[in-house]
């Protein structure tokens, strides 16, 4: 019994780490400091900056660069441009609420924007012959869309996760399918058909906003309006976030059933998410139909939907900066990307950075860019060899990247052809890629990214609004990847 | 602790799930002032007591009694209002929020968390105020455990509803754990405690039961329990 021996501490190799800290304390904890230290270089800029310059002062310097925007800007593209990306922070902001706050996956959540819009349609313009006051109407669309977003609400209070998705997408495709629908609609006591709606031809000649005599006839008067709106809302929502609303919202996201047990009226909150929610959305919509002074319902789907959930997602889902970082991309990438010179650079900065994501190190990422050099050489050699026929520069070039890059790669002829080929090989060899060992995959890595640059250069380029979509998609599977928690989104760390 | 004022009773409470029977005629009682524990082994129904004291499962038949009112028909955050409050089982903080935040979230019903709530938590857990910024998912277990009772704390309860406080902590801080609610105890806070853990739970309280299958099968102050023959062998371990 007394002889029995001494536990002898380790002191080689890695345990010495954690026997430096001391036996019995939780490494994880202890160095948690020090990992949420800030990081030298250039890593640490953004982490400098966040920490010595307080938050207002970084919204004071957007609403400066957002004011001088529309001072100064003349051309009417641009402020269109910036019409749109006042819409989108709104869209996103209200979407915050549900989704990044409360926790409340709305797949419907564009459905209210569209409301809004065709509310504002109904009441000013030809369509039925109402043209009633602009505060009028805004009034009943915003009183309108907060009553619908209660009674979404109601069957949300009993549901979480992908069923309230469903529920949600049910009622974003009522809302397409009605509007659809009521251009012919025949009620019992008339005999000839009504035409509310206008169907899938949309409502033209919407009057614009009004207020005090002044008529909103130039797209810069809807940037202010957007601008003090966005301002204002900036301010309220981080207001009521700081407040125990805003407090219990962030709750019901993290664990509903916990929540409730701390007092948190679960239910009334989700519905108070909700109607806000609801509400802005309507409102943006209004905007929307008075400045565009058209509405179709193709414009209030799932494509809209996905891209708001991207932004608030790209951006850090349950921050305000984030939901504005993110609608900026949105909504600005997508006309950045109708230029094929800007999308052939940004393509192949995506590519890179996949890349470099996944290479890890920077003998890795060297080795896989040299290795696709070399396999485009080889590639064209080989094929030179064989008296393969290429298509002539002049007919294929679309920028100076693609010049840049006629000297290297191989452009068969029949370019749709070996596009589609090239893109079938491609996706058959990401699947194999994702399942398959470690040797295999270096070995694919280079061979993978020259058949993305090749199927992009030959086959997407040219074809704007696909590869409009296949890029946005790709970044965020790469932001995804590499910052889950988006551009501004707190990490989610939890020991347990 | 002479006055003998219940705070809680509850009284013939059945409880299922579906169509399985889970409480089965549990009597219960939690007087002003007192520390009272609720002992059995793995699904005997402990959890599901204090879930249904809470209103988060609602009874069958019975009749709860809290604070001199009925609240067997009231909602969870009722009851809350009156004066429950819940260190939950692994003590589910909100993890990507602050300490701060954490705490201010149990005092919800009150409104607004109040100044000197906050300091009278930071006087009983010095380590909280220094942390206060960080995310509670940082912490470590015991700390975890620390701002669960705090936040439990801030809502001025009249009675503390503790679920496995020992679960998931080291030997050592599960002896930290029960000074601490000895602690509270002493100054005059009510709590009822769900434990496996009979010997840590029955050395800090007043009073005890013992669930089986769903039934109390037994019941009595503290200092008998841990004398009882049978209780020992089967619990104690000894």
């Amino acid at each position: 019994m007394s002889e029995s021996p001494v536990p002898k501490e380790i002191t080689h190799s890695a345990p010495a780490e954690a026997a430096k800290l001391g036996i019995g304390t939780d490494e994880w904890v202890a160095q948690h400091e020090e990992r949420t230290a800030r990081k030298k270089g250039l890593k640490g800029i953004p982490q400098l900056i966040s920490e010595t310059v307080p938050a207002w002062a970084r919204w004071v310097v957007l609403l400066a660069a957002a004011f001088a925007f529309g001072a100064f800007v003349d051309n009417q593209y641009l402020l269109r441009i910036g019409v749109n990306l006042g819409l989108f922070v709104m869209l996103a902001y209200g979407l915050n609420i549900v989704m990044g706050y409360a926790g409340l996956l709305d797949l419907g959540y564009v459905a209210f924007y569209g409301i809004g819009a065709y509310g504002y349609a109904l009441m000013s313009s030809e369509q039925i012959g109402h043209h009633w006051s602009t505060w009028l109407s805004v009034l009943i669309i915003i009183i309108g869309t907060a009553l619908l977003g209660y009674i979404v609400s109601l069957p949300a209070r009993r549901l979480f996760g992908d069923y309230l998705a469903i529920v949600t997408l049910f009622f974003g495709q009522v809302f397409v399918q009605l509007v659809l629908a009521s251009d012919n609609i025949t009620f019992p006591w008339a005999d000839d058909y009504v035409d509310i709606t206008a169907g899938a031809n949309g409502i033209p000649g919407i009057d614009p906003f009004s207020f005090f005599g002044h008529k909103f006839l130039n797209i810069r008067d809807y940037y202010w309006l957007l601008l003090v709106l966005v301002a204002l809302l900036t301010i309220t929502i981080s207001r009521v976030n700081r407040t125990r609303i805003g407090r219990a919202w962030r709750t019901i996201r993290e664990d509903a059933l916990a929540a409730e047990s701390m007092g948190v009226m679960v239910n009334r909150l989700k519905t108070m998410a909700f109607v806000t929610g609801a509400a802005i959305a309507g409102l943006a919509g209004a905007i929307f139909a008075a400045m565009q002074s058209a509405v179709f319902v193709s414009g209030f789907d799932m494509p809209l939907m996905t891209m708001i959930y991207a932004a608030v997602i790209l951006g850090g889902s349950g921050s305000l900066a984030g939901a504005v970082m993110g609608a900026i991309v949105m909504s600005v990438l997508p006309e950045v990307l109708r230029v094929t010179n800007y999308s052939e650079i940004l393509f192949l900065a995506v590519l890179v950075l996949t890349l470099a994501a996944v290479g890890k190190s920077v003998k890795r990422f060297t080795i896989n860019i040299v290795s696709i050099v070399l396999i485009g050489f080889a590639v064209k050699i080989l094929l030179g060899f064989a008296s393969i026929k290429i298509t002539p520069t002049e007919e294929w070039v679309v920028g100076p990247v693609s010049r840049a890059l006629s000297h290297w790669m191989y452009v068969p002829l029949d370019r749709v052809l070996w596009g589609n080929c090239a893109f079938v090989i491609l996706i058959v060899l990401i699947a194999y890629f994702t399942t398959t060992t470690p040797r295999i995959k270096t070995i694919l890595l280079p061979i993978i990214g020259y058949l993305g640059i090749f199927l992009w250069e030959v086959r997407l380029v040219t074809d704007v609004n696909t590869t409009r979509q296949l890029l946005i998609g790709a970044m965020l599977v790469v932001l995804m990847i590499t910052r889950p928690q988006g551009f501004l989104g707190k990490p989610r760390v939890e020991v347990l | 602790m002479s006055e003998k004022k219940p705070l809680l009773e509850i009284s013939n409470i059945d409880t299922y799930y579906g169509v399985i029977h889970i409480l089965q005629q549990v009597n219960l009682r939690v007087d002003e002032g007192e520390l009272v524990c609720l002992l059995g082994g793995n699904a005997c129904g402990k959890s599901t007591t204090l879930k249904t004291i809470l209103g988060m499962v609602k009874p069958k038949v019975g009749k709860i009694m809290f604070a001199g009112e009925d609240v067997t028909h009231q909602n969870t955050p009722a009851r809350v209002k009156l004066g429950m409050a819940v260190v939950p089982e692994n003590r589910r903080l909100f993890a990507p929020m602050t300490v701060l935040e954490n705490l201010k979230i149990g005092a919800y019903v009150r409104g607004e968390a109040a100044e000197e709530d906050l300091e009278r938590v930071y006087e009983l857990f010095p380590k909280l105020k220094e942390r206060s910024s960080q995310l509670a998912g940082t912490l470590s277990g015991g700390e975890q455990q620390m701002v669960a009772v705090g936040r439990a704390l801030m809502s001025h309860p009249r009675l503390i509803l503790m679920d496995e406080p020992s679960m998931g902590l080291a030997p050592k801080l599960v002896e930290q754990s029960f000074e601490m609610i000895a602690n509270l105890h002493s100054q005059g806070v009510s709590m009822l405690i769900v434990e496996q853990n009979a010997n840590m739970a029955l050395s800090v309280a007043d009073r005890g039961y013992v669930l089986q299958t769903g039934r109390i099968v037994l019941e009595g102050e503290a200092k008998e329990l841990a004398g009882h023959e049978e209780l020992r062998r089967a619990y104690l371990g000894r």
